[in-house]
């Protein structure tokens, strides 16, 4: 059907019939995915070991377009399917797509566990401040007086930090970026894959169609110049204060701390009960 | 060389924005979609650094490291 070739660096790890992407113009996953594509390269991992799992939600829709194992699953769910598939095979580098919706709102007590246990799981949270999918309304991490079909008026609600949840419940990696900072990014899910443990990476995202029309950036060029100039380092957010902080996304890397992890425990604990190794089935 | 994949691109312009070197503009050329397609005007002045490559949302630009 396409007789012009693409020779993009990142397709060939897409299923080229899919292509091209249902995702809105402008919308912030793609560039996730093309960064999550580049942090992957850069590290020694062989794709056939990657998998890759999802809830419900634009977001989730990534499983779906990449050429490797992948797990698409019930609303919230996916962290669940995830622990299960890395129990049952710790051969695997299971990588969870989410969204904020399917993280913070539906499957948020998944995700505390998850990182309460510390089970070595990778989880993209791309978070766009609204639930595009089903028409625009307010999320757990809506800023402030964000406007949405559900809030005519404005937000009046906080919204969540997910990076204070995640850390507080004893992730191993935490760190957060923007769509305007690519490199950071695939740098940042580089060190996640060589994490062992649970990392949590946040990739705050446009959503052109739902939250910029609504919200005065109307056009994904104004939403990502927004995330440039209202970005600080964590390093330099250490020294303002909260009213200078007011509106600010806060950027890089919270957490990187090493402590037991889950299915290599599971694997222990199988040892010593029974003095055989644990069966792996895998199909390579 | 840059290539831009008529078929996969959908009209965001991000390209335009995140070009440190001002590369890329809206040209007159249309896609099947109706969009005018970004081309890359000023090649002479890429330095070739891919971050249009990675910031593309459709995967449709490909940045060539050679100068023919």
């Amino acid at each position: 059907m396409t007789d012009h070739k693409n020779k993009n660096p990142f397709i060939k790890y897409f299923r080229q019939d899919r292509l091209p992407t249902i995702f809105c113009s402008g919308c912030g996953i793609g560039i996730t995915v093309n960064s999550f594509l580049k942090g992957f390269e850069s590290t020694d991992l062989d794709f056939d070991s990657l998998a890759l799992v999802s809830g419900i939600g634009c977001s989730s829709r990534v499983p779906g377009y990449i050429k490797c194992d992948s797990l698409h699953t019930s609303h919230g769910r996916a962290l669940s399917f995830a622990t299960g598939l890395k129990v049952g095979n710790p051969d695997l580098n299971v990588v969870v797509f989410t969204g904020d919706g399917d993280a913070a709102s539906i499957g948020g007590n998944h995700l505390i566990h998850a990182a309460r246990r510390n089970i070595n799981l990778i989880v993209i949270c791309i978070n766009n401040s609204i639930y595009g999918m089903t028409g625009g309304q307010i999320s757990p991490t809506s800023p402030k007086g964000s406007l949405a079909t559900t809030a005519p008026y404005g937000s009046i609600d906080t919204p969540f930090n997910l990076i204070d949840l995640v850390t507080a419940a004893g992730a191993s990696y935490v760190s957060r970026w923007t769509t305007a900072h690519p490199l950071q990014l695939s740098r940042s899910i580089k060190t996640a894959f060589n994490n062992k443990g649970f990392s949590f990476v946040e990739v705050v995202s446009q959503c052109p169609t739902y939250y910029g029309r609504r919200n005065n950036l109307k056009t994904p060029i104004a939403m990502i110049k927004m995330f440039k100039e209202n970005t600080v380092n964590k390093k330099k957010a250490d020294t303002l204060s909260d009213d200078e902080l007011l509106g600010k996304i806060i950027v890089g890397e919270f957490v990187n701390k090493q402590r037991y992890e889950f299915s290599e425990q599971i694997e222990e604990l199988t040892y010593k009960k029974t003095e055989k190794k644990p069966i792996r089935k895998s199909a390579y | 060389m840059i290539e831009i994949n008529p078929e996969f691109c959908k009209g965001c312009y991000i390209c335009i924005e995140i070009c440190p070197k001002s590369v890329y503009a809206i040209s007159e050329k249309s896609n099947k979609k109706n969009i005018n397609l970004p081309a890359p005007l000023n090649e002479k002045d890429c330095i070739k650094c891919h971050l249009c490559e990675l910031e593309c949302p459709d995967q449709a630009i490909y940045v060539e490291d050679k100068n023919d």
